[in-house]
């Protein structure tokens, strides 16, 4: 089980502090959303979460032991990262592209053994990209490759899981396909973290939402309670048509409201 | 069973193919040559009980050069190999980060000033404290933490400074001779080495392979970006240092007995990938025996080739490689 704790951390990112004094223990076995507009810190707050970026104040601890005191390898074995929009450098098949998340269970000549095998085929088929495992990732749809690339994070077979933008470029059948995947993950004990732009999709799947603004958390808790016309308004400066606590809820944004206006009543 | 193929399972027939031509194009380097030995004086020689004339013509001449040539290849090829993966560029070989030039700059310096003359291997040795110049220029350049970028940049200044060096070199050479001594040694060869020259590459090349032999994982891991091999455990500070430490030693020991020899570094890579699963790990070793392969048989074509004055090996390779190169090019750009 794998939980996440940052105590009061900041995070800066090219000369500037881009994430301020965010306090946050995210539980295994839950999913959980962060939203924000563009340039709210989100992928920042997840990559100071997985030790890719150094905090200026504040500390991360992963499970019961500080983030600076893991070996990296066994890091990597317990908390798996799909970065946002991932450049691919060579025409590798899929297949063996999904192997490269065995890595972190690899000593330095050891092949791949069977368990790695087992966890490639599971992942590929988790993702619905098996029919692809030969072809080379160069040459998929941009669709096809985002499944890929979750394909290889899932190979990793880590019991906490990040992933920075898992939607983008997906038909709205995969999108379902890819929360439903994640939600699953979480029913099993694992801890999903996922930044996330579809309101909609983060309320109906999401357990639990961190909502930043400008670096900061500005709410934090059940979708329900952080989609809110109000935080909508305030945070993303638009209207929008919400059920959030209905059976299958609902957010779709309607139209720009004056955001100044929203933040000096703030 | 998998409807794929994993790494450790395609491809197996590459190393023993490679193995094979290797092993022919060593008994042709060995037999042929402008001076026509039976295969029974070939074998007497190497066996050391050979005439005398057979014995110079093996021992002296053959067997150097073909030992320098595979040292020098093998070592361009590994050396292009392991770059074009942690720059993610297939375009780049190892003169790339400014090694190359940095040794051939040493080289000119020796020749520029006659210190050949006050011991043969001065050559070499001022070549090799060239190339750890160079390196050690780039890294202050590039800083600590430089990524495949800052490092690009970084390279391209010491190359152009030292190729600037070399140029200065020739300007002001005292008379024409010198000059064309210097040319002559920049266009690469492998003409006239001695086994001096071996014993000087060979610890350069070994410890520079084994270097760079051992960066594969992280190499397959930058294959997914930075960020994501290091969420893949990888320590990238820590994995530059054996790829920078193994190219400037093994390119810098390989420029110093051989001059500069452009392509191999830069066109083996992309001839062995077609054979692997394209991987950057799997390109490594097949790399190494490709380019010694290749070396060795251009090597021996020169010899062969009637010409007035034997043709130099760097403008062979460049002919051979810029057409190979375009070709494989045009048949794979939409992979890239």
């Amino acid at each position: 089980m794998v939980m996440i704790a940052c105590d009061g951390i900041d995070v800066p990112l090219g000369g500037r502090t881009v994430v301020h004094g965010i306090t946050a223990r995210l539980e295994p076995g839950s999913l959980v959303g962060v939203i924000g507009p563009n340039g709210a810190g989100k992928s920042t707050l997840v990559r100071a979460m997985l030790g890719l970026t150094p905090v200026s104040a504040g500390t991360v601890r992963i499970g019961d032991m500080p983030l600076r005191q893991w070996d990296r390898k066994a890091l990597a074995r317990a908390l798996a990262y799909l970065p946002q929009g991932q450049t691919l450098h060579w025409p590798l098949s899929v297949g063996r592209l999904v192997a490269l998340g065995r890595l972190p269970h690899l000593g330095p000549l050891s092949p791949i053994a069977a368990a790695d095998r087992t966890a490639i085929e599971q992942a590929l088929h988790c993702a619905d990209v098996l029919h692809l495992a030969g072809r080379n990732v160069l040459e998929l749809s941009g669709g096809e490759r985002a499944r890929v690339l979750l394909a290889r994070a899932l190979a990793v077979g880590a019991r906490g899981l990040a992933v920075d933008e898992p939607l983008a470029s997906l038909d709205p059948g995969h999108q379902i396909d890819v929360m439903e995947l994640l939600a699953g993950e979480a029913r099993t004990g694992t801890l999903v973290i996922a930044v996330l732009h579809d309101l909609t999709m983060a309320a109906r799947y999401c357990d639990r939402l961190l909502l930043m603004d400008r670096g900061r958390l500005v709410a934090d808790g059940p979708p329900a309670t952080v989609l809110t016309a109000d935080n909508l308004a305030r945070i993303y400066g638009i209207g929008a048509f919400i059920a959030a606590d209905a059976d299958t809820p609902m957010i779709v944004p309607l139209g720009r409201v004056p955001a100044s206006s929203h933040k000096d009543m703030a | 069973m998998l409807p794929f193929s994993l790494p450790d399972t395609r491809h197996r027939l590459l190393m023993p193919v490679l193995g094979v031509l290797l092993a022919c194009a060593i008994g042709a380097s060995l037999a042929l040559g402008p001076v026509a030995l039976s295969p029974a004086r070939i074998v007497a020689a190497l066996a050391g009980q050979g005439d005398p004339i057979a014995s110079a013509i093996m021992l002296d001449l053959r067997l150097p050069r073909l030992l320098v040539g595979l040292l020098v290849g093998g070592m361009l090829g590994l050396g292009g190999a392991v770059l074009q993966g942690y720059l993610r560029n297939p375009l780049a070989e190892p003169s790339a980060l400014g090694a190359s030039n940095g040794a051939a700059l040493g080289a000119v310096i020796a020749i520029y000033f006659g210190l050949m003359e006050w011991h043969a291997v001065a050559l070499p040795l001022m070549a090799i404290a060239g190339g750890m110049l160079a390196l050690a220029l780039l890294f202050a350049l590039a800083g600590r933490a430089g990524t495949p970028l800052t490092l690009i940049l970084a390279g391209i200044a010491v190359s152009t400074l030292a190729s600037a060096g070399i140029s200065l070199a020739l300007n002001l050479s005292p008379n024409p001779f010198a000059a064309m001594e210097i040319m002559t040694w920049l266009l690469g060869s492998l003409e006239n080495r001695t086994l001096e020259h071996v014993w000087i590459a060979l610890p350069c090349v070994v410890a520079g392979a084994l270097l760079l032999l051992g960066s594969g994982r992280v190499l397959d891991a930058l294959s997914l970006g930075e960020d994501a091999a290091r969420a893949l455990g990888m320590d990238l500070a820590r994995a530059r240092m054996p790829i920078l430490l193994g190219l400037a030693i093994g390119v810098g020991g390989a420029v110093a007995v051989s001059g500069s020899i452009g392509f191999v570094g830069l066109i083996v890579p992309h001839l062995i990938r077609p054979f692997t699963d394209r991987s950057p790990s799997a390109l490594l070793a097949p790399s190494f025996a490709a380019g010694a392969l290749l070396l060795t048989l251009a090597d021996t074509a020169v010899r062969l080739i009637p010409t007035q004055a034997e043709l130099k090996l760097g403008v062979v390779t460049a002919f051979l490689g810029v057409p190979v190169f375009l070709v494989h090019l045009l048949k794979e750009r939409h992979q890239w």
